[in-house]
Formats: C-alpha cells, sequence, structure tokens
C-alpha cells in the first residue's frame, strides 16, 4: 500500500501521469447523442415550417424588398434614432435634476418619472394625437397673461410629431432611471477626487464619472433601443406609416396576413441583431482599463501582473 | 526648519469645529502652516484628522471657525461686510491651487496614467496637450514610473497606483499638498516606496500636510509633528519632541502602541 502510494507521488519515477498537462477530456457519449437529438428535432421543424404552405414563402420573397415596405422600414428606424436620441438627452438631464441637491428639479424630476413610467406608452401616444381636442390651440404665454405666439394644434401635432413626442418622453421617463442607475455605480471617490482637482461639475460629470458610468448604462439601453423599435410599431395605430403600418397596408388589399408579419419579423429580427452587435462594440469600448479581455491587449496585462509582484 | 517668522502662513485654521449630524468630530483646531513646512499629523482613529484634511480644501464645510489658504478663506467670502458662501463653481477655483493624495489613489480607471495626468493641467488649468504631456512624462521619471505611462491604472501595483496619484496630484503645480493617510492601503511591502516619493517631495521645499500611520516618515521627513486626540489638537512640535519626548499622556499611550 504504502509503497504504491510512494511512487505514485514520487516525482522521479512515473508518476509524471498524474501531471495536469498530460490530462485529456474523455469522450462524452451522452452529450453527443444529446446533440444529435437537439439538432434532429430543429432541423425537422425547420424543414417543415419551410414546406408549409400556409407561410407562404414565396409571398414573403416577393414582398421582403417591396418598395412600401422599405419605406415602412425606414420610417421605422428613423423614429427608433430620433426618439432614442431625444430620450437619452432628455433622460440624462432628469437623471441629473433627480440626484441634484435642489428640492424642485428632484421633485419636478421625479414627478415626470412617475407620470410617463406610470401610463401605458400606447394611451400616451393616443393622448398626444389627440391632444387638439384638449387644447385647441397651442400659445407661448405670460403666465395669466397676454399670449405671445399661438398655433392650431391640429398644424403642429402630426401622426410624426405626436409620435416623437410620445416616444420621447416615454423613452426618457426609463432612461432616466437607468442613467442614474449607472451614475450611482460610480464609486463616491471618484466625484470626490474630481472636485478635490478644482472640477467644475459639469466636467466633472462629463470626463470622469459619465465615462465610467456607461459600463452600467449601456447593456440596459441597449434593451432599451431594441424595445423602441418595437415600440415603434404602436405608431400604426396613429396612422404613422411604420414597417408594421407598411406590411398590414398590403395585407388589408391582398390578404396574405401571415406572410406580410413574416416579413416585419424578419426586418424586426434583422435590425436588432445588428444592433446587439454594435452594443458588444460599445461595451468593450467603455469596459477598456476595466478588464484586458481583447487578445491584442492581453499582453500588457500580463506584463502588469508579473510587473504588480514585485 | 527655519520657518521665517515675518512671512504669513499658507494655511490658517482658526477654532475650526466641524459635526456630522450629532457628533462633533473637530472642536476647535488652530493651527498655522507656513511656506515650505512639512507638517505631519498623528492620531488614533477617529481622532479627526482626516476630516480636517478634507476641511482645508473644502471637501467638507466647517461649522464654525474659518480656515485660509494663501490668503483666501476657503470656500467664502465677504462682501457688503458679510460673509456670503460660495458658489461651487468658484470653490472649484479655490481648490486649483491644492494638490491631493487619497487613501485609495482614486485615479481615473478609464484613462491611462498619462491622461490622469493630463486631465488637470488641461481641463482645468489650460495647459496645452502638448506642454502637459511633457511635465507629466518628467514627474512619472520623477516617480519612477516612466515606462507605465500608457498603462490603466488596473495594471499598476498599489504601490505604483499612488505614486502615480501622487505625480497626478503634482501635475497641477499645487502651492499646497494634502495627503490623506497615502499609504494605509498598501500592501507593507509597498510602502515604502510611496513613503520614499514622499520624502523626497519633502526635501524639495514643497509645502505638505501628511496624515498618516508611519511615525518613522514623521521623524524623518516632518519639520512638525501635530498630534490629536478626540477633535483637538492635543500636542505639536517638532518630530524629536513629539514623537521622542512626548508630554501629553494621550500622546504617550498613542505611541507606546509603535515601539
Amino acid at each position: 500500500m504504502s509503497q504504491l502510494y510512494l511512487t505514485g507521488a514520487s516525482p522521479s519515477s512515473g508518476a509524471d501521469i498524474r501531471d495536469v498537462a498530460t490530462a485529456h477530456v474523455p469522450f462524452r457519449t451522452g452529450r453527443l447523442i444529446l446533440w444529435a437529438v437537439i439538432l434532429l428535432v430543429v432541423l425537422n421543424f425547420a424543414w417543415i415550417v419551410a414546406n408549409n404552405e400556409n407561410f407562404g414563402w414565396p409571398v414573403v420573397a416577393a414582398y421582403l424588398f417591396d418598395p412600401t415596405v422599405m419605406s415602412g422600414l425606414y420610417v421605422s428606424l428613423w423614429l427608433t434614432v430620433v426618439a432614442m436620441v431625444l430620450g437619452t438627452i432628455l433622460g440624462l438631464v432628469l437623471a441629473i435634476a433627480r440626484m441634484s441637491k435642489d428640492g424642485l428639479a428632484r421633485s419636478s424630476a421625479g414627478l415626470f418619472i412617475w407620470f410617463f413610467r406610470g401610463t401605458p406608452l400606447l394611451v400616451q401616444l393616443i393622448f398626444w394625437y389627440n391632444l387638439s381636442t384638449l387644447f385647441p390651440q397651442i400659445s407661448i404665454a405670460i403666465p395669466f397673461g397676454p399670449a405671445l405666439a399661438s398655433w392650431d394644434t391640429n398644424s403642429v401635432i402630426t401622426p410624426i410629431t405626436a409620435a416623437i413626442v410620445g416616444l420621447a418622453l416615454n423613452e426618457a421617463a426609463y432612461m432616466a432611471e437607468i442613467i442614474r442607475g449607472g451614475l450611482l455605480s460610480v464609486d463616491r471617490g471618484q466625484a470626490e477626487t474630481a472636485e478635490a482637482f478644482g472640477m467644475t461639475r459639469g466636467r466633472a460629470l462629463w470626463r470622469i464619472i459619465i465615462p465610467q458610468a456607461m459600463r452600467s448604462i449601456v447593456p440596459p439601453t441597449g434593451n432599451q433601443l431594441i424595445s423602441m423599435i418595437k415600440a415603434t410599431s404602436l405608431v400604426s395605430v396613429i396612422a404613422m406609416a411604420d414597417l408594421l403600418y407598411s406590411v398590414q397596408s398590403i395585407y388589408n388589399r391582398t390578404f396574405e396576413i401571415i406572410p406580410m408579419l413574416l416579413v416585419a419579423v424578419i426586418w424586426y429580427l434583422f435590425i436588432t441583431s445588428i444592433l446587439n452587435i454594435g452594443q458588444s462594440y460599445i461595451e468593450a469600448y467603455y469596459g477598456r482599463g476595466e478588464r484586458q479581455n481583447g487578445a491584442g491587449a492581453k499582453p500588457a496585462a500580463a506584463g502588469a501582473a508579473v510587473e504588480a509582484n514585485h | 526648519m527655519n520657518a521665517v517668522q515675518t512671512t504669513k502662513p499658507l494655511v490658517r485654521a482658526r477654532d475650526v469645529h466641524k459635526s456630522f449630524d450629532q457628533l462633533e468630530v473637530l472642536k476647535g483646531i488652530d493651527l498655522d502652516i507656513m511656506p515650505g513646512e512639512v507638517v505631519v499629523i498623528l492620531g488614533p482613529s477617529g481622532s479627526g484628522k482626516s476630516t480636517f484634511l478634507r476641511c482645508i480644501n473644502h471637501l467638507e464645510a466647517i461649522h464654525k471657525g474659518l480656515i485660509e489658504v494663501d490668503g483666501e478663506q476657503m470656500g467664502y467670502r465677504i462682501r457688503n461686510n458679510r460673509l456670503e458662501k460660495l458658489s461651487a463653481n468658484a470653490i472649484a477655483r479655490q481648490r486649483r491651487k491644492i494638490g491631493m493624495v487619497f487613501q485609495q489613489f482614486n485615479l481615473y480607471p478609464h484613462m491611462t496614467v498619462l491622461q490622469n495626468i493630463i486631465e488637470a493641467p488641461v481641463g482645468v488649468h489650460g495647459e496645452s496637450r502638448k506642454e502637459a504631456s511633457q511635465n507629466a512624462m518628467k514627474l512619472l521619471e520623477r516617480v519612477g514610473l516612466l515606462e507605465k505611462a500608457n498603462n490603466y491604472p488596473r495594471q499598476l501595483s498599489g504601490g505604483q497606483q499612488q505614486r502615480v496619484a501622487i505625480a497626478r496630484a503634482l501635475a497641477i503645480k499645487p502651492k499646497l499638498m494634502l495627503f490623506d493617510e497615502p499609504t494605509s492601503a498598501l500592501d507593507p511591502e509597498l510602502v515604502g516606496e510611496v513613503l520614499a516619493t514622499m520624502r523626497d517631495l519633502a526635501k524639495q521645499g514643497l509645502t505638505m500636510i501628511v496624515v498618516t500611520h508611519e511615525i518613522s516618515f514623521a521623524r524623518e521627513a516632518a519639520d512638525r509633528v501635530v498630534f490629536m486626540d478626540d477633535g483637538k489638537i492635543v500636542e505639536m512640535g517638532r518630530p524629536e519632541d513629539v514623537i521622542g519626548n512626548p508630554q501629553h499622556s494621550r500622546t504617550q499611550a498613542f505611541l507606546s502602541r509603535f515601539l
């Protein structure tokens, strides 16, 4: 017994077999079978879908690049971009107001967020679209005093403005909370250091705090952006010709409901996939200095680790 | 040090009081610090020494008394014969001649070492990027980290990070340097390199206020040692007197733990 143990532990004997560098992974039969079964099921399902005439794949192919669909896609895309940009800017302002020492700024930002997160987006869109029934005239005026300028509400609130305002204000409420969370995630010492070096609050925020907060702001913002693309489909209720509205307008004529919805689905998936890729690049950018993931940065990190051990 | 009696003190603290909620942490501090003087503040945890340091550059507001740096009252000004609070931007301007080194280093993790150092000179003091970078490289050489200019803080050891933090504070060409327990977060074997850098600065005539637990540093580098306990200055004087021959029982009790 002890003889066996000793030879096993002795480095000079053939015990080198216990050196983990020589280890190999045994063949996992069970896992291979599982893989094969799942692959078979998936392929079979794909085959069934592809050969099911009810899906109308030829129709899907015919309309995928239809001019109406293209213009709807274009509307969905720019509406997403405009609403997201406006929503993020306003969200940043709200987040800063919410964290301010000033009670008025804090409570008005809180009220805004409470209202716009607390009501359904669809309802908000319909309200904006029908604003003229509440306020037939929009004026710039001295409070309780005379109007300086005045417009007919229906000329200001078109489907486009209603869609932009509705989506952006709603988005701002969510972005405000995401940005606030990001700002709070940055170590308090960073703001203090910026302060000690005589930076103004704005500069400290812009140069020191926000770049660090981005690491926790980007992932949920990617979520929001993808939600936003799909949320633009809600504007079809206020007669805005977005992607969903354009496929609806086609199937109302041709009655090819399922194939046309598939066209929309394919485009939504295509856009969100591209956004996912973009998001991972942005995350890598703001993660710099945090952890070295890229292959190119590895030697530097390893060198630093060796250095740090001195 | 031969403090010339005729020159004006760089830092003047008069009857400084500070409370956190109900707890009074500073109970009347009076202290003058001359240009070029190296003052080490010793004292047990909770004695208020870090708080006092942070009051000097107005990171903490005081509740009574006054603090003056370079002839300017920190955080306030007199207008129409009344004392009024300065705006945040005006306070930021007052801080620009004071460098500070923190216990936790607080380097900006998203910037390289070089970017860390030139951030304030370029962004706050309006130096050109080129001029600031040249100066930063000189400072890095001085703290022995020239080859780390393009590394991120995360890639450096604690001692190296703190030396970068010192270079960063020096880059604004401060009239006064504040050190808030600069070696307390370091592994014991890394303390020496940071203290050596600080000893170097002390020799070159920089005005320094150092809050620390490093008695040996106080003995070798300080012109004056201030011992604080329970929000007050208990004893101060030359290091050989305060450390070598403490008069007050609380100073004796504190120092006995280090012998």
